[in-house]
């Protein structure tokens, strides 16, 4: 057991909630600042990385660069535009990946 | 399927009989473990999209409510509200063994006062609206770090259950049929070469054979013809 960080990661008025919280809160303004803090947030000691879906829909490479390893979590929220459904996306291409076809 | 390169000589049969038995006792085990881990798997996607659908809508109420702190509020007031948190959370990260796989438990505590309401600010400068906000995003905090373990956790299976497959099917449809073929080459080789130097042996014995006839026959046909110089003498 060790200590670790929880961030929110995304546009600014989608994460500034998770402050009143408690959590590191990291507002970016567009896509390549984006990446930019998700590398910075991995490699320093954060165990989950909550990021908004508006931001995530044009970084797929660089999460799927994190799913295989233990930290961090990069965990999709919906963001002040609402659910888009790419976290949804996610989990089922967990399944496809495990089964070889969605089956739920 | 083709044949391993390999020398058909007995050593090699050997070899490769060891290695059969093992992949095969591999194969058996890794489609157990594979079959297992789908099963864990399962039961933590489902948890996974009811979850995720449960988050996604507190979340969706929360910013719902916050845009409408936003309206009532001057956008300075509301981060100068909520600009310093008055709790702050740390995580502490523990692991749980699924079937060799190490997926993440977290739990998590506040430091801080912890007493009254998450709110971080006075409520004179603050409108009722930013409370609610606070409120709803509080609540959906417990299942968000939930989410995230059972999230991480399907992901880490998934890919584990991936490669598992792989090296099941690997095993199943490559590497074993290869290894009973080239077994079969080789004792079929080794057979071969028995044969042959069965028939090289009785085929030498014949010659052999055959000599020893004709010398015979020589040997007899060269006493008639001495008995026959003779003969005429004797009578």
């Amino acid at each position: 057991m060790s200590e670790y960080k929880i961030a929110a990661l995304g546009d600014r008025d989608s994460v500034l909630g998770f402050r009143a919280l408690g959590l590191d809160v990291f507002p970016v303004e567009d896509v390549e600042e984006a990446k930019a803090a998700l590398r910075r947030l991995a490699r320093e000691n954060y165990a989950i990385v909550y990021l908004t879906e508006g931001c995530a829909k044009d970084m797929a490479p660089e999460i799927a660069r994190y799913k295989d390893a233990l930290t961090p979590a990069v965990i999709l929220i919906p963001g002040r535009e609402g659910s888009l459904g790419i976290g949804m996306d996610a989990v089922k291409t967990a399944v496809e990946r495990a089964v070889g076809a969605d089956i739920l | 399927m083709p044949v391993l390169n390999v020398n058909p000589t007995r050593q090699e049969l050997n070899r490769l009989k060891t290695r059969l038995r093992t992949s095969v006792r591999g194969h058996k085990l890794l489609k157990d473990k594979r079959d297992e881990l789908m099963k864990q798997f399962m039961d933590v996607v489902r948890e996974n999209r009811a979850l995720r659908r449960k988050v996604e809508e507190g979340l969706t109420r929360a910013n719902t409510a916050f845009a409408a702190a936003a309206a009532v509020m001057s956008p300075e007031m509301l981060e100068q509200a909520i600009l310093y948190p008055r709790e702050s959370v740390s995580l502490e990260m523990g692991f749980q063994n699924v079937m060799s796989v190490n997926v993440p438990i977290y739990s998590f505590h506040t430091t801080g006062s912890a007493e009254g309401s998450a709110a971080p600010y006075g409520f004179a400068a603050t409108s009722g609206e930013l409370d609610d906000a606070v409120e709803a995003l509080s609540q959906v905090f417990q299942d968000m770090l939930r989410l995230a373990e059972i999230e991480k956790t399907s992901q880490l299976l998934a890919q584990e259950i991936e490669k598992t497959r792989r090296r099941v099917n690997a095993l199943e449809y490559v590497k074993i049929p290869q290894m009973e073929e080239t077994i079969k080459y080789i004792t079929m080789k080794l057979d071969e070469n028995e044969r042959a130097s069965t028939i090289r042996l009785m085929k030498v014995k014949d010659m052999l054979l055959k000599e020893a006839i004709q010398e015979r026959r020589e040997e007899d046909a060269k006493a008639v013809r001495t008995s026959a110089d003779a003969g005429p003498t004797q009578v």
